[in-house]
C-alpha cells in the first residue's frame, strides 16, 4: 500500500526523524494561508508539491517553489484538480487533490537513504548513497560505487555502530554524521515498526548548519500486515487505485487492468500470468490479469465476469482452470449459471483441465449457452483470439 | 529415492482441525501420506477422523509420535509463530501453506529456521509431492506420476499444469517442490536443484518461475557451473517481463521454452522418452 509524501513524512516525525515544517492543502485559499503561516515563522520560500502516489512529479510540474504566500497559493491553484502527467503515470495522469505546502530549505548536500527488502538476503537492506535528489536505478547502473548497503540483522535491528559505518560511507564527520546516524537508526526502526516494504528519502539533505533533514519521503507498506494495523489501514487512498482492481479486491478475486481485447479468467497466478503469455503467442492481446484463486462458486465466477465486462475494448473472453480440489464439474456449472443471469455477448473459450475436468467439459458443450471449449492451453488461447477477430 | 519426503516420512499437521487443515489432511491421508498427528492449541487430547491424534503443541506431538515433517495451516495472524514452534520443537521439514504473512514476520522465521536446522519451505506454497510415496501439501495428486523428474516450482496451478503435461507424455516425478510466491521465503530453486543433483532417481529437472525477485538469476548462476542434470524452463508473465531470467538461464544451458504448453514435451524430447 502507497502512502502519499505527507503522510510519510507524518511517519517520519513519529519516528523523530526531522521534516521541513509544513501543511496539507486542498486549495489555493488554504494554500496561502498555509504559506502565510509559515511566513510567520520566518520562511521566505515556499515548495508547494502535489500529493500523488506516482514518482517523478518534479518532472511533470508538480514541485514547484513560490517566493511569497500569495504565489504559493496561485501554484497551488494552478496544480489541485488539474491531471498531473510524469514519467510514472500513464499519459492520462493523475488528478491533484492536495498539496503539502512547505517551508523553503537551506540545501547545502542531497544524499539518498532508502530501506527496503532484500530477497536474495532475506532482509531489509539500507541504500545510501552520496547522490541524492536524482534517480538512484541511475545511479546504481552508472556509478555502483556510490552506493552503500548494509543489512539489518534478523531478530536484533540495526547496531548503532552500523548506522555511523554508513553515515561515514555518506562522507559525513561531525555533528552531522551525528544527525545522520540517528536518522538511519531511527528510519530502520521504523522500516522494521510498520513492516514498510519501502522507505525513501530522496533526497535526504544536509543543511547550511549541519542538519540533517528529509526532504521527500516514500513509504510503502506491506499489504500483508494490514490486517493487525488499522491506524496503516486508515491511511489508504482508494482514489489513487485502479477503480476494477478496488471492485475485484472487495471479493476476493486479484484484477490487474492492461491494454488488450481478451479476458482472461484463471485460477492461480502463475498460471494466470502464463495464459496471458499464451494468447500473447497466439498474436492476441490480454486484457487483464484476473486470478478467481481457489473457489470457483457461482457468485465468485459471477463476479468476476461483471468486472471482467466492464473493461473497455473486450472481445472474447478465456477461462482456464485447472481444478485440484475445485471439481470441472462444479466450474461448469458455475460458469453456465453465470452467464444465464449477466448478459454476455461476446464470445467465451473455456478450458478445463483436472479434477473432473471432462464432466465439465460435457455440461459446457451440453448446456443451450455457446461456449467455444478446449482441452489444452495453446489450443483455447488460439481458439479466444480467433474468436475475437 | 526423491528428495525431502518419502514413504518413510512422519507428517504432523498445525492446523488440523481447522478448514483447510482438515480438509487438506483427509486428502493427504487418502493419497497414501503417513499422517502421525495433529496439532491444534486447545485442542489437545481430541483424535482427528478416529485415527489421528491431536496435540496442543509441536513438542508435545513429537514425544508421542515422533512426527519428523510438519504441515502447516495456520491463518496469518499465526503462522509465523506456528513455523518457530515447529523449529523449536526440532522438526526436520517444515511446509507453511498459508498465505498473506507480513514478510517482515517471515525475515524473523527464515534466520530462526536456519538457526534451529529445520528447512522451511514456503510459505504461501502448495507442498511437496513424491509421487507414489508420500503427499505433503494441497497439490491434486491424481495428476502426478511416479518417475524420474524433478519439478520445482514458485506457482500452484501452473505447477499442476506442467506436472499433468509430464505424466500425459509418461514422464513421472520423483518429486515436485512448490517454493512458493512470497518474497521472502525458506527454500530457493537453488536448494531443490542441489537436492535433485544429488537424488539417484531424478534425471532431469523443470523449473517453473516468474516475474519478480531474483530467484531465477541465483538458479542460473549456479547451473551455469556444471550441472549434471538438463533442465527445462518456463518463466511466467512472460514476454518483455521476464526475457532477462530467460535468457540468463538460457545462456546457462537451460533449455527454456516460450509456451506453457510444451513444457513436458520438451523434457521427454530431451530424455529422449518421446
Amino acid at each position: 500500500m502507497k502512502l502519499h509524501e505527507y503522510q510519510s513524512k507524518a511517519l517520519l516525525r513519529q519516528y523523530g526523524i526531522p521534516v521541513p515544517e509544513s501543511e496539507v492543502a486542498d486549495s489555493a485559499e488554504a494554500a496561502e494561508v498555509a504559506a502565510a503561516g509559515l511566513a510567520e515563522k520566518g520562511y521566505t520560500r515556499f515548495a508547494v508539491k502535489a500529493q500523488v502516489h506516482a514518482g517523478g512529479r518534479g518532472k511533470g510540474g508538480g514541485i514547484k517553489l513560490a517566493d511569497s504566500p500569495s504565489e504559493a497559493g496561485e501554484l497551488a491553484g494552478a496544480m489541485l484538480g488539474t491531471q498531473l502527467v510524469t514519467p510514472q503515470t500513464g499519459p492520462g495522469g493523475v488528478l491533484v487533490r492536495k498539496v503539502l505546502i512547505e517551508g523553503g530549505a537551506d540545501i547545502a548536500n542531497e544524499l539518498y537513504l532508502g530501506i527496503t527488502i532484500d530477497r536474495s538476503k532475506k532482509r531489509p537492506v539500507i541504500i545510501a548513497s552520496t547522490e541524492g535528489g536524482v534517480e538512484i536505478e541511475e545511479v546504481a547502473a552508472n556509478e555502483p560505487d556510490k552506493i552503500h548497503n548494509e543489512w539489518i540483522t534478523p531478530g536484533w535491528g540495526l547496531e548503532t555502530f552500523e548506522a555511523a559505518g554508513v553515515a561515514y560511507a555518506l562522507g559525513l564527520g561531525g555533528k552531522t554524521h551525528r544527525a545522520a546516524t540517528a536518522v538511519i537508526e531511527k528510519l530502520a526502526e521504523m522500516f522494521v515498526g510498520l513492516s514498510a516494504s519501502l522507505a525513501e528519502i530522496n533526497p535526504l539533505i544536509v543543511t547550511g548548519d549541519g542538519q540533517v533533514v528529509a526532504l521527500d519521503a516514500k513509504i510503502n507498506i506491506d499489504d500483508n500486515v494490514l490486517f493487525r494495523r488499522p491506524d496503516l489501514e486508515a491511511m489508504r487512498d482508494p482514489s489513487e487505485e485502479d477503480e476494477l482492481e478496488i471492485a475485484a479486491a472487495e471479493h476476493s478475486l486479484s484484477y490487474i487492468s492492461l491494454d488488450g481485447t481478451v479476458g482472461c479468467m484463471v485460477n492461480g497466478a502463475g498460471l494466470a500470468m502464463a495464459t496471458m503469455d499464451e494468447i500473447l503467442l497466439a498474436g492476441g492481446t490480454p486484457a487483464n490479469f484476473l486470478d478467481v484463486g481457489g473457489g470457483a462458486s457461482v457468485e465468485r465466477v459471477a463476479a468476476a465476469f461483471r468486472i471482467l465486462m466492464r473493461a473497455p475494448g473486450l472481445n472474447s473472453v478465456l477461462i482456464n482452470i485447472f481444478g485440484g480440489i475445485v471439481r470441472g464439474d462444479r466450474v461448469a456449472k458455475g460458469i453456465i449459471e453465470a452467464l444465464q443471469t449477466l448478459e454476455v455477448d461476446i464470445p467465451v473459450t473455456v478450458r478445463l483441465q483436472g479434477t473432473n475436468a471432462e464432466e465439465g467439459r460435457k455440461l459446457l458443450q451440453e448446456s443451450s449457452l455457446e461456449f467455444i471449449v478446449a482441452e489444452t492451453l495453446d489450443e483455447a488461447a488460439r481458439k479466444a483470439v480467433e474468436a475475437g477477430e | 529415492m526423491s528428495i525431502l519426503v518419502d514413504a518413510d516420512s512422519r507428517v504432523l499437521v498445525q492446523g488440523i482441525t481447522g478448514t483447510e487443515g482438515s480438509f487438506h489432511a483427509r486428502k493427504c491421508i487418502e493419497y497414501g501420506t503417513n499422517v502421525v498427528a495433529g496439532v491444534t492449541p486447545g485442542k489437545g487430547g481430541q483424535t482427528f477422523d478416529d485415527s489421528v491424534p491431536v496435540f496442543n503443541t509441536v513438542e508435545e506431538a513429537r514425544a508421542e509420535t515422533e512426527a519428523d515433517v510438519s504441515l502447516i495451516f495456520v491463518p496469518p495472524a499465526f503462522a509465523a509463530d506456528a513455523i518457530k514452534e515447529a523449529a523449536a520443537a526440532g522438526v526436520r521439514l517444515a511446509l507453511c501453506i498459508t498465505e498473506g504473512i507480513p514478510t517482515l514476520d517471515m525475515v524473523d522465521v527464515v534466520a530462526y529456521c536456519l538457526d534451529r536446522g529445520t528447512r522451511l519451505i514456503g510459505p504461501n506454497c502448495p507442498g511437496v509431492i513424491s509421487p507414489g510415496k508420500c503427499k505433503v501439501g494441497i497439490m491434486p495428486g491424481f495428476v502426478h506420476l511416479e518417475g524420474i523428474v524433478g519439478v520445482i516450482s514458485r506457482s500452484g496451478t501452473l505447477t499442476y499444469e506442467a506436472v499433468d503435461q509430464l505424466t500425459r507424455v509418461g514422464l513421472g516425478q520423483s518429486t515436485s517442490v512448490g517454493i512458493g510466491g512470497d518474497p521472502v521465503n525458506g527454500t530457493s530453486f537453488r536448494d531443490c536443484l542441489e537436492m535433485f543433483a544429488e537424488d539417484e532417481e531424478t534425471k532431469g529437472v523443470v523449473l517453473i518461475g516468474e516475474i519478480g525477485g531474483s530467484a531465477e538469476e541465483e538458479a542460473a548462476d549456479y547451473l551455469a557451473d556444471d550441472y549434471p542434470l538438463p533442465v527445462v524452463a518456463f518463466i511466467a508473465g512472460g514476454k518483455g517481463t521476464a526475457d532477462e531470467k530467460m535468457r540468463v538461464l538460457s545462456e546457462a544451458g537451460v533449455t527454456v521454452v516460450e509456451s506453457p504448453s510444451v513444457i513436458g514435451v520438451t523434457m521427454a524430447e530431451i530424455l529422449g522418452t518421446e
